[in-house]
């Protein structure tokens, strides 16, 4: 027995208003940042504070697809295991099918046509997710796609999504730099420093992944973390001593 | 030989066309294991995965008419080894061969065979098996690959017999 209403369906005016509602979740979802490096993708979340029983490593926003490409999202937990397990079977059967594994675009386009599907089917509603998905072809390029609820998909330099995202996207088209991006460090440094615009209490509620080429995703240690906090505050300091006569 | 995770080689035999079809099916699916949970399945894990693969297809319109071995290093249980036949049965074991020339190998590992072999004495009984088989075995079967799995993972070793192009 199939629904025979479609729940997503055109307002008078052209917008298809579960998305858009969608979008709101979205906007509600914490933060996640991304920046395409030359030799490195770098994304990041805010990390949520978790109650004091709560076992906080539970709780994992990036997720690894292959072991070249990985993704983080900001919205419905829920709907994003769902999309998230959907793809990972994708990456196999498209390594089964062709021997190759897939280029950051194809997945990107699986996803997004995934997510199309149910803002077009009777009796379903759209994912509430968007996603930063990230990674390396085989030959080497890195990537970096944005995803919506509605399904479609953009590349870009560097990107945020969830709460405060328009902030944090003022900030990196101030700061982003070609030559800043060239190191690793570089890629790393500019990410938590968007981060730290929004995020309350600084480096412990960051939660930092770094793909390296021909590398697999490495989650960066909280010292880690503190480290690059640290040599940006002290960077901040030294820019401010200076702007002082 | 397929390379199911970093520390589990399948080697299947059998079917042309049937050996490669599962046992690329049972690769990827062990990789979507890793992928999914975080950590690759154990070597007892993937070869009970693997038969009752088998096992399913057997009674299906498809059977897949191959023979496996399934070897491993598990952190815990330490190297184990895993026979496989195409009616699905599955025995751990402390050496194991098909095909043909299991009849004459079998014997040469009853006889040599003990516990605790160490990683020397293991190659060398390989190649007393390969001895055996140039010796005795109607075909001639010029070049053996041979891998060594271990706590580091899978290693290549030198291909038997040696001077084997």
């Amino acid at each position: 027995m199939s629904y025979d209403r479609a729940i997503t369906v055109f307002s008078p005016d052209g917008h298809l208003f579960q998305v858009e509602y969608a979008q709101e979740a979205v906007k509600k979802g914490s933060t996640v940042v991304g920046v395409r490096g030359k030799t490195t993708v770098v994304v990041g979340v805010e990390k949520k504070s978790v109650a004091k029983l709560q076992d906080d490593r539970t709780v994992r926003k990036i997720c690894v697809l292959d072991d070249n490409v990985f993704m983080a999202f900001a919205g419905l937990t829920a709907d994003a295991r769902i999309v998230i397990n959907r793809a990972r079977v994708e990456c196999q059967s498209h390594r089964l099918t062709v021997e190759d594994p897939v280029t950051v675009e194809y997945i990107t386009r699986f996803i997004c046509n995934l997510k199309q599907r149910y803002t077009q089917s009777n009796g379903r509603r759209p994912f509430g997710i968007s996603s930063l998905i990230a990674g390396f072809d085989f030959d080497g390029t890195p990537h970096l796609y944005q995803t919506d609820p509605s399904g479609t998909y953009h590349a870009w330099k560097a990107n945020a999504i969830g709460r405060s995202a328009k902030t944090i996207r003022e900030f990196l088209e101030k700061n982003y730099k070609e030559e800043h991006v060239q190191s690793d460090e570089g890629a790393i440094k500019l990410a938590i420093k968007a981060l730290l615009e929004v995020v309350q209490s600084g480096g412990k509620n960051i939660e930092l992944a770094v793909m390296r080429q021909n590398e697999p995703m490495k989650i960066l240690d909280p010292e880690e973390i503190e480290r690059h906090v640290l040599a940006l505050e002290k960077e901040k300091e030294e820019t401010e001593k200076k702007k002082k006569p | 030989m397929f390379k199911l995770s970093e520390k589990i080689l399948l080697l299947c035999v059998g079917e042309a066309g049937d050996t490669v079809q599962f046992a690329e099916y049972i690769q990827k699916n062990v990789q979507l294991y890793k992928m999914r949970n975080g950590y690759e399945l154990s070597p007892a894990a993937a070869a009970n995965f693997t038969r009752k693969n088998l096992a399913d297809y057997l009674r299906s319109r498809t059977p897949y008419h191959v023979n496996l071995l399934l070897a491993g290093y598990d952190e815990t249980d330490g190297p184990g080894l895993y026979y496989m036949d195409y009616l699905a049965a599955v025995a751990k074991a402390p050496f194991a061969a098909h095909g043909y020339g299991a009849f004459l190998t079998l014997s040469i590992l009853d006889r040599y065979y003990k516990p605790d072999l160490t990683r020397e004495e293991a190659v060398e009984l390989l190649k007393k098996c390969v001895e055996e088989l140039n010796k005795r075995f109607i075909l001639n079967l010029p070049s053996f690959n041979v891998r060594l799995i271990d706590k580091d993972g899978i290693h290549d070793l030198e291909k038997l017999p040696l001077g084997a192009k």
